[in-house]
C-alpha cells in the first residue's frame, strides 16, 4: 500500500521537474563534514605545515631556521637527482599502470562472467598478494629474486646462464614493476567485481533478447558499467606509481649500490627528511611532487568522468 | 532540518579552527634544536649516588639483547628505582625515533643506545648530558683508549663505553685448508690469496663487499687515515689522504678483479654464504662470534680467528661498530639517568652484557683470564679472545668521526656504490662522496673544507 | 541460442579457467614460498630450498612459539592491531560512506572544491608528511597514544571515491524523493535508503579499509615507541631486525609464521562479507 502511495508521489515529483531531488542549502554538508574534519587535521593541516617549512632553510647545526622564500622551490626544480627520479617513475606508470589495470580488468570480467570453475576460489586467492603485510617482502622477493640462494639462482642453473639477475640496474626497475603488479591486481579486481555487481539483471536480460553474445554483452553492459570505477582505479594507481616508495625501499637492502636513495621522489623525499634532517627541502620535493601528479590526476579524471560529476 | 545542518557546520568550523591552532603551535614549539624541559647543567659526583637512593623513574631505549636481563638486575638491587625499558627499534629506527623527540621538546627517553660513529650528530646540537660535570672522567682508566675517545666530541664526555669492536679475520678455516691457502698476514698476502681462492673455484670468495660504508671507514683507519677532522664549526674532509689511498690501491685490486662478492651483509643470502663457505673471510669487529654461533649454525667448527692483515706486517688494527648509553638532555632526572649508565657499563651491568656475547670496552675484563683463555666451541676450540683482546690494544690511535656520519654512511652506496657496480676505481668513488659530504656540511652550518 | 547456455547462465569454460590458472599460479608462487617457511626452523630456513619443506616440519612448533615470545607480546600486538582496525577503519568506511553519499546526492556550493582538495592532498606523498605529523600529534599530545594511529586512519580519500562514484549509480534519486516524500529526516533516509543500497560499495571501501589499516607500518612507527602499543607489522618488523647488527638473534622463521598468522584474520573477514557483494539489488525498486 505504502508501495503505491510512493510511486504516486514520485510520479507527481518528477513531473514538477528535477528541482526537488537536490538541495541547494548545504545539507549535503551533514554528510561530508565529518569527514572533512578529519581529513583537514589529517591531512590539510600537515601539508599547510610542510608549504611553511618548505620557505624556510633550516642548518642542523649551526646557524638556525632562515627565510628563503622560494629558493628551495628553484632549487629543486634544477635538482638533476629529483628529475631522475620523477622520470623514473614517470617511465614505470607508463608501463605497469595499463599492464596491471588490464589484467585486474580481465580477471574481474573472467570471475563475474559465471564461466569460470570455482570463481570463489581465484577471487580470494587473487586478493591475498595485497594483505601480505610488507615485512616478509624482503624475506620473500629476497628468496625468489637472490641470484645466488634463491629462485632466480636456481633458474639460471636450470637453464644454464647467469642471465637472470632481477637485482642489477637493468633488472631492476621491471622487477619492482613485477612485485607491484603482483601486490595490486587483486586490488583493482575487486574494485572492478564489486561495481559489476551493481549491474541490474535486466539490462543482461535486455541484452539477451536483443542476441548479444559474451563479448558483444561485455563491452555493451559490463564496460560502462565499469566505466567510473576504472576511472578511480586509474587514478588512484597513477598516484600511486608517483608516490613509489615501499617496494624500491624494501629491495634496498638487497640492492644498495642499485637503489639510491633518490630512486623514486619519495624516496627522495623520505632520505631528506630522516637521514639528512633537511626537512624544509624534503618538504619542498613533496609539494612539487604532489602539483604534477595532481595535476596529472586531475586532467585524468576530467576526461575520464561523466558529467555529473 | 536547518539546524541539523548548520550545527554540522559550526563542527566542521570548529575542526578547522581547531586544525589552524594545531598548526600554528606545532609552527611554534619544538623548531629549536635543544630542548627547554629537563638538564640542569650543573651536578657533582654526589648527585648519582644521592639520586639512586632517593629513587625515581626513567625510561631507557636500547636494542641490546642483554638489556631486558640487565634492567631487571638493575631493579632488584635499587629497589626504588623503576626503569622502564623499551625496545625503540635497531639502528636506524631507533635514531630517527629518538631525532624526532628530540625535535619536538618531548618524549625522548631518559637513556639512550648510541653507537659510537652517532655520537657527535647527538652530541653536537646539544642533546646529549655532558658527564663531566659528574665527575665521570675519573673512569678513564677503565676503559680502552680507543673506546675512551669515542665516548668523546670535542672536549665533553657524553657516555660510558659498553663495548668495543677491534677488528680482526674471521676465516673459514675448512675453506682455506681444502684449497691449501695459508691464514695472510699481509694485505698482499691477502690479495693472493683472494685470487687463488676464486680461481680454484669461482664461486668462492675472499670476502663480500657490496659497499659498506662503516666497513670503508674502519679500514682507512686501519691504514693510519684520518679523513675526517672537526674542530667546532670547522670540518676538513679529505678522503684522498695517504691511509685512503693505501687502502684503496689494495681494495681496488679486489673489487676491480671481481674478487669480492657483492651480497649486501645482513642478508638471508650472507648468512647462508657464511655457511657453506661462498664467503671465506670475514675482516669485521670483535663482536662477531656472538653473531656466528646464533646465526650461522652452519659454519660450526670450520672458522678460526687471526689478526687482522697489515700492510707492513706489524700488528695494527680498527674499531668497527660499538656503542655507548648516553643520558638525553630532555631527561627530568639526569643525576638518575647517570647512575643507571655507570651501573650498566661500569659497575655490575657489564656482567649480564658479558655473559649474552657482548666484547667489553673494560680494561679489566679484556685481561681476566677466564674471559682471555675461554675456548669457543663454534671456532673449533680456539682460545679466540686471546686474539681479539690483542686486537683491543692494537686500534690506531688519532681517528674521529664526523659530526654527521649517520648521513654521510646513508649516501655511500649514492656515490662510492657506483664504483662496486661498475667495478672500477674506488678513489672516484671516495672522491664523489666527498664532495656530496662538503656540500650537506656547508648547508648544515659547518665550515667544511674538503 | 539454447535456453541452457544464454548468456545469463552460461556454460563454464575449462579453457578460461585453465587460463585463470596460469594466472594463479604467478600469484601464488611467493604465497607458497611464505607457507612452507613456517613449517621449518630458523636453521631449516638458512640451510633448505625456498620452495620445498626443511629437514623437520616445525609449523605447529613455529606457532606456538609465534605466540609465546617474548611473554606472548604477539597477541598484544594482535589485540592492538584489531582495535585499530576495528575503530579505524570501520570509521573510515562510515566517514567515507557518509561523505561519498553527500557529495553524490546533494548539490551544494564547495562541492567542486572538495573535490579539488581531495585531490590535491593525496597527491602529496606521505612520508614526507609524516614530521610534520609527528610535530603536529606531539603538540597535541597524541604521539605514543592509540589515537595517534586510529585518527589518520579514519580518512580514506580512495574509499570516499569509490564511494561517491558507487552512490551516483547505485543510488536512484527517485527513492530517496519518496521516502523524504514520507517525512523522513535526511539521516533516516540515509539510514533506511541509502545503506542497503550502497552495500556492495561499503563491502569493497571496508575490506580496503581494513587492510589498509591492518597493514598500516610506516605512520605507527614514527608515533609510537611503547612496544606495547605496536600493531603487528612494527612489531614484526622488530623481530625481523633482531637479525642485524651486534648480537643478533634471528627469529625469521616467527617472522614468517607471525605474518601468516597476520594474514588469517584478513582471510575470515574477506570470506565472511563477501556474500553481501550481491547482483542488481536495485533491480526491483525503481519501477
Amino acid at each position: 500500500m505504502a508501495e503505491s502511495v510512493a510511486h504516486q508521489h514520485v510520479a507527481r515529483a518528477g513531473a514538477t521537474g528535477r528541482r526537488r531531488r537536490v538541495f541547494k542549502d548545504g545539507k549535503g554538508w551533514l554528510f561530508v563534514g565529518p569527514f572533512l574534519a578529519v581529513f583537514a587535521l589529517t591531512f590539510l593541516a600537515p601539508i599547510g605545515y610542510a608549504i611553511y617549512l618548505s620557505l624556510y632553510r633550516n642548518q642542523a647545526f649551526f646557524g638556525g631556521t632562515v627565510f628563503v622564500g622560494l629558493d628551495n622551490y628553484t632549487q629543486a626544480l634544477q635538482d638533476p637527482k629529483f628529475w631522475e627520479a620523477f622520470a623514473r617513475v614517470a617511465v614505470f606508470l607508463v608501463v605497469q599502470v595499463p599492464v596491471m589495470l588490464v589484467l585486474a580488468l580481465l580477471a574481474a570480467l573472467a570471475i563475474d562472467s559465471a564461466r569460470l570453475h570455482a570463481a570463489g576460489f581465484f577471487r580470494i586467492v587473487i586478493f591475498l598478494p595485497y594483505a601480505v603485510p610488507g615485512v616478509v617482502a624482503v624475506l620473500m622477493w629476497g628468496y625468489i629474486y637472490g641470484d645466488n640462494f634463491g629462485l632466480a639462482a636456481n633458474l639460471n642453473d636450470l637453464l644454464g646462464t647467469t642471465a637472470i639477475q632481477p637485482l642489477s640496474s637493468s633488472w631492476m626497475l621491471p622487477s619492482i614493476a613485477n612485485i607491484v603488479t603482483w601486490e595490486f591486481v587483486g586490488y583493482n579486481m575487486l574494485i572492478f567485481y564489486s561495481a559489476l555487481r551493481t549491474v541490474p539483471g535486466e539490462l543482461y536480460e535486455a541484452a539477451a533478447i536483443d542476441g548479444a553474445g559474451t563479448f558483444r554483452t561485455i563491452l555493451a553492459v559490463k564496460l560502462p558499467a565499469l566505466r567510473g570505477a576504472i576511472v578511480i582505479a586509474t587514478i588512484f594507481s597513477i598516484i600511486g606509481s608517483f608516490q613509489l616508495f615501499n617496494e624500491p625501499n624494501i629491495l634496498r637492502t638487497l640492492a644498495p649500490n642499485v637503489i639510491t636513495t633518490y630512486y623514486t621522489p619519495n624516496m627522495y623525499a623520505y632520505n631528506l627528511s630522516f637521514a639528512g634532517q633537511q626537512f624544509n627541502y624534503s618538504a619542498t620535493i613533496a609539494i612539487v611532487m604532489g602539483v604534477i601528479t595532481a595535476v596529472i590526476a586531475y586532467v585524468v579524471q576530467l576526461r575520464g568522468s561523466r558529467e555529473a560529476l | 532540518m536547518k539546524s541539523q545542518w548548520r550545527r554540522v557546520r559550526q563542527l566542521v568550523v570548529a575542526g578547522t579552527a581547531l586544525t589552524a591552532l594545531a598548526v600554528v603551535a606545532a609552527c611554534g614549539g619544538g623548531s629549536s634544536n635543544d630542548s627547554a624541559s629537563g638538564g640542569t647543567t650543573t651536578g657533582s659526583a654526589d648527585a648519582v649516588d644521592a639520586a639512586l637512593k632517593a629513587g625515581g623513574e626513567i625510561t631507557y631505549w636500547s636494542w641490546t639483547p642483554s638489556a631486558q636481563a640487565q634492567v631487571t638486575a638493575f631493579m632488584k638491587q635499587y629497589p626504588n628505582v623503576k626503569v622502564n625499558y623499551v625496545n625503540a627499534g635497531t639502528g636506524n629506527d631507533h635514531y630517527t625515533k629518538l631525532q624526532n623527540a628530540i625535535k619536538a621538546g618531548s618524549g625522548a627517553p631518559d637513556v639512550a643506545q648510541i653507537e659510537y660513529q652517532a655520537l657527535p650528530q647527538f652530541a653536537l646540537p646539544g642533546s646529549l648530558v655532558d658527564l663531566n660535570q659528574f665527575g665521570f672522567s675519573q673512569y678513564e682508566s677503565a676503559y680502552t683508549a680507543s673506546t675512551w675517545g669515542a665516548v668523546h666530541a670535542g672536549s665533553g664526555l657524553f657516555g660510558l663505553p659498553q663495548d668495543s669492536g677491534p677488528m680482526a679475520l674471521f676465516y673459514n678455516k675448512e675453506v682455506f685448508d681444502k684449497y691449501g691457502i695459508a691464514v695472510p698476514k699481509t694485505w698482499d698476502e691477502y690479495v693472493a690469496a683472494a685470487k687463488k681462492l676464486h680461481a680454484a673455484n669461482p664461486k668462492s670468495y675472499i670476502t663480500n663487499d657490496s659497499g659498506d660504508a662503516g666497513f670503508t671507514t674502519s679500514m682507512i683507519w686501519q691504514a693510519g687515515g684520518q679523513p675526517f677532522k672537526t674542530d667546532g664549526k670547522n670540518v676538513t674532509i679529505n678522503l684522498q689522504d695517504d691511509g685512503s689511498k693505501k687502502w684503496t690501491g689494495m681494495w681496488n685490486q679486489l673489487v676491480q678483479g671481481g674478487l669480492v662478492s657483492n651480497i649486501p651483509g645482513w642478508t638471508d643470502e650472507w648468512f647462508k654464504a657464511l655457511g657453506d663457505g661462498t664467503i671465506a673471510t670475514l675482516p669485521t669487529g670483535a663482536w662477531m662470534p656472538g653473531v656466528m654461533e646464533s646465526s650461522v649454525k652452519a659454519g660450526a667448527g670450520k672458522w678460526a680467528v687471526a689478526p687482522m692483515p697489515t700492510y707492513d706486517g706489524q700488528p695494527a688494527t680498527a674499531e668497527n661498530g660499538g656503542s655507548t648509553e648516553s643520558v638525553i638532555k630532555q631527561s627530568k632526572n639526569p643525576a638518575l639517568a647517570a647512575a643507571f649508565v655507570r651501573w650498566l657499563n661500569h659497575d655490575e651491568g657489564v656482567k649480564p652484557f658479558l655473559a649474552s656475547g657482548g666484547f667489553p670496552a673494560t680494561t679489566a675484563d679484556l685481561k681476566d683470564p677466564a674471559f682471555v683463555d675461554k675456548a669457543s666451541a663454534y671456532f673449533g676450540g680456539q682460545k679466540i679472545n686471546q686474539v681479539l683482546t690483542s686486537a683491543a690494544g692494537q686500534v690506531v690511535k688519532g681517528w674521529s668521526y664526523l659530526p654527521y656520519e649517520l648521513y654521510a654512511n646513508s649516501i655511500y652506496g649514492d656515490t662510492v656504490g657506483k664504483a662496486y657496480q661498475s667495478k672500477s676505481d674506488l678513489n672516484a668513488g671516495l672522491t664523489a662522496w666527498q664532495e656530496a659530504l662538503v656540500k650537506y656540511g656547508n648547508e648544515q652550518g659547518f665550515q667544511v673544507n674538503g | 541460442m539454447s535456453a541452457l547456455t544464454s548468456p545469463l547462465r552460461p556454460k563454464r569454460s575449462k579453457l578460461l579457467t585453465g587460463v585463470m590458472v596460469l594466472y594463479l599460479l604467478y600469484t601464488i608462487v611467493p604465497l607458497a614460498w611464505l607457507l612452507l617457511s613456517t613449517t621449518k626452523t630458523q636453521d631449516d630456513l638458512l640451510s633448505t630450498p625456498g620452495l620445498w619443506f626443511g629437514k623437520s616440519f616445525a609449523f605447529f612448533t613455529n606457532i606456538k612459539d609465534t605466540l609465546t615470545y617474548n611473554d606472548g607480546i604477539f597477541l598484544r600486538w594482535l589485540g592492538n592491531t584489531v582495535l585499530y582496525v576495528v575503530v579505524g577503519a570501520g570509521g573510515a568506511t562510515l566517514l567515507a560512506t557518509a561523505a561519498g553519499y553527500g557529495l553524490a546526492k546533494y548539490k551544494f556550493a564547495g562541492r567542486r572544491a572538495v573535490f579539488a582538495v581531495l585531490l590535491g592532498a593525496v597527491a602529496v606523498p606521505g612520508t614526507a608528511l609524516a614530521v610534520p605529523t609527528f610535530l603536529m600529534f606531539s603538540n597535541l599530545g597524541l604521539t605514543n597514544t592509540v589515537w595517534a594511529i586510529i585518527i589518520p586512519s579514519l580518512v580514506s580519500p580512495f574509499g570516499l571515491y569509490l564511494m561517491w562514484v558507487y552512490a551516483t549509480d547505485a543510488v536512484p534519486g527517485e527513492l530517496l524523493e519518496a521516502a523524504r516524500i514520507d517525512g523522513a529526516g535526511e539521516v533516516r533516509v540515509f539510514f533506511t535508503v541509502a545503506l542497503r543500497l550502497l552495500a556492495p560499495g561499503i563491502v569493497t571501501t571496508l575490506l580496503f579499509a581494513m587492510v589498509s589499516t591492518w597493514n598500516n607500518y610506516f605512520l605507527p612507527l614514527i608515533m609510537l615507541s611503547k612496544p606495547n602499543l605496536y600493531p603487528l607489522t612494527v612489531g614484526l618488523t622488530q623481530w625481523s631486525n633482531q637479525a642485524t647488527g651486534v648480537g643478533a638473534r634471528p627469529i625469521y622463521n616467527l617472522v614468517v609464521t607471525g605474518s601468516l598468522l597476520t594474514i588469517v584474520p584478513l582471510v575470515v573477514a574477506f570470506l565472511l562479507l563477501q556474500r553481501f557483494w550481491q547482483s542488481g539489488l536495485s533491480a526491483g525498486s525503481v519501477k
